[in-house]
């Protein structure tokens, strides 16, 4: 177990180097100056000088590589443009409403879907399972900002239940903050509910065509039985994936759901930054998404063996 | 099987849909998408506009034809280069192996560490935002996940008695690889390239809400949806229209995938 942990977690070594090279290059591939571009058309030359200085552009590139990287390993991701706030925690404080949204959404939509799509793989071809199906491939298809956004004339124009506007901290008041997340937590479960319905289903078949599901039926095992103790673990592992995928990738990836709900999360950060030009706020928000999406995964492979002891095995 | 063909057919009757739909918006639309009439604003659909107007007083019919072009055709666009990009990389990467697929592919297995849209968006930081731009960022954002199909395809066919009886024949690799390890790599890759559509139509509709798409007054789907939002309550109109054609385009391609993938894949096929 300890030498399959320590050889996964060394595999991340050389993907979040890459990532670092990456999201370090970015700037430098903008066409022309990026202190230009960041100052505008007005700026004077002593004030791109300093800027260039500031960004450490004046200096060779592997050197500004190395400066920055040790930069950002030891949490310094610099200060935005606009505000002069340092990136970090800027990023961090977003990544948290993010973060909520996220894990609150994929644990309701594994919640519904994990069951239901073993009850339609059982019944393969049942009109259950046709629903099933139908179901997943219709909030599969659904844009969650125009879900967002139908959602939000719904309940919040019409019925008057939640606030059409703005976000409420948890630490200012537990019913308004839970009144301002309870649509977007709904809108985004409504969405993955669909992707991780088709993979319960899919992967539920699959174990249930296997040779010792006929064996425990063989035996008397009752079905409801046959279905949690032998079928649902056995086929939750492409599932648990889909699930470690879903919330590494959403973390930076909900800005449209931010925007049509007016929330201040990481991804709506990252869009308002690009329209600032505020290259080191884009760079902080790119670095942890990736790396957050790299150590989700990393965490989701890490737990395999808890419920698959034939992992640790090969 | 019944139910792969239903698919199948719905689906390739909101894709076909789609497709006329466009075709036809480019040669001709009911007014004009960008024609301001500043007397018919905010009007509800009615037998002079069908889908009813804008808060410019623009025809919604209209430049819900016209989004359906504009839409297609970047999704379309970003597709096929990130189909022919991700092709010829995973093709040599498989095909060859050594060295090159070594280090091809570890500086592809980080990019695909970053989920499609980060790398849509980074891209747009460098490529500035428009609809060029988002077609290359779509592009080399659905690239590497194109590589990683093609490449897996590609070794498993690489061993295959043809292609071994192409070598001994005497054909050069290069024509070995296009003539016989490409055409046997294609199911996957068709497979990919059909849900792709349908993601980068999502993603060219979110880029474009989030204001980073075709500068407006361009009829984009995900433009109107952004523009609707003032108007949410006196004229929901205005986003059921473009949200309707999204979510139909998207089901179509995503029936199509899964029609194609259930006839390719026979582990679903029922017992």
């Amino acid at each position: 177990m300890i030498a399959f942990a320590l050889r996964r977690t060394a595999q991340i070594i050389p993907t979040l180097f890459i990532v670092c090279v990456a999201v370090f290059a970015l700037i430098r591939l903008i066409p022309g100056d990026p202190a230009q571009a960041m100052l505008g058309e007005t700026a004077t030359s002593e004030q791109i000088a300093a800027m260039r200085h500031t960004l450490g552009l004046d200096l060779p590139m592997p050197t500004q590589f190395l400066r920055w990287l040790g930069d950002a390993l030891s949490g310094d991701l610099g200060q935005s443009i606009v505000n002069k706030l340092p990136v970090l925690p800027l990023v961090l404080d977003r990544a948290a409403v993010s973060g909520l949204i996220v894990l609150l959404a994929v644990s309701i939509a594994a919640a519904i879907a994990l069951p239901l799509g073993l009850i339609a793989a059982w019944r393969q071809n049942s009109l259950i399972d046709f629903g099933v199906v139908a179901g997943a491939a219709f909030l599969m298809s659904i844009p969650s900002f125009w879900l967002g956004l139908m959602l939000l004339l719904l309940f919040g124009l019409r019925l008057g239940w939640v606030p059409v506007l703005g976000y409420v901290p948890f630490s200012q008041s537990f019913s308004g903050a839970v009144l301002s997340i309870v649509l977007p937590v709904a809108t985004l479960a409504a969405v993955e509910c669909g992707s991780l319905l088709r993979m319960a289903r899919a992967s539920a078949i699959e174990v249930l065509r296997l040779e010792y599901i006929t064996h425990a039926r063989a035996k008397g095992v009752p079905e409801w039985r046959v279905l949690v103790r032998h079928v649902f673990p056995n086929s939750f592992g492409p599932t648990w994936t889909l699930i470690g995928l879903i919330l590494g990738h959403l973390l930076g990836g909900i800005a449209v759901l931010e925007t049509v709900f007016t929330l201040p999360g990481l991804g709506r950060l990252l869009v308002d930054s690009i329209f600032a030009r505020d290259y080191p706020v884009i760079q902080g928000c790119l670095l942890f998404s990736a790396t957050v999406y790299v150590v989700v995964n990393l965490v989701v492979d890490l737990c395999y063996p808890l419920f698959d002891p034939r992992i640790t095995i090969n | 099987m019944m139910r792969v063909r239903a698919n199948a057919a719905i689906g390739a009757t909101l894709i076909g849909g789609l497709a006329i739909v466009a075709i036809v918006a480019a040669l001709w639309t009911p007014y004009d998408p960008l024609g301001i009439d500043l007397k018919a604003r905010l009007h509800s659909p009615s037998s002079a506009h069908w889908l009813g107007t804008d808060e410019f007083g623009r025809d919604v019919l209209s430049r819900v034809m016209a989004g359906a072009s504009a839409s297609a055709l970047v999704a379309a666009s970003a597709v096929a280069t990130a189909t022919f990009l991700g092709a010829a990389i995973g093709l040599i990467c498989g095909y060859l192996r050594g060295a090159i697929d070594r280090l091809v592919m570890t500086v592809n297995d980080a990019f695909l560490a970053f989920p499609a849209i980060l790398l849509a968006l980074a891209a747009l930081v460098v490529f500035g935002a428009g609809r060029g731009a988002i077609i290359l960022a779509l592009s080399l954002a659905y690239t590497p996940s194109t590589a990683r199909i093609v490449r897996g395809a590609a070794l498993s066919v690489r061993e295959r008695e043809f292609v071994e009886a192409s070598r001994l024949m005497g054909n050069s690799e290069v024509y070995t690889m296009f003539r016989h390890v490409l055409p046997n790599c294609l199911a996957p890759l068709i497979v990919l390239a059909t849900s792709m559509f349908g993601w980068a139509l999502l993603a060219e509709s979110a880029l474009s809400f989030l204001g980073l798409g075709a500068p407006p007054p361009a009829p984009t789907w995900g433009n109107m949806l952004a523009a609707s939002r003032p108007y949410m309550q006196s004229a929901p109109w205005l986003e059921i229209a473009p949200g309707l054609s999204i979510a139909l385009t998207l089901l179509g391609a995503n029936l199509i995938g899964d029609a194609l993938r259930d006839r390719l894949d026979p582990r679903m096929r029922p017992v």
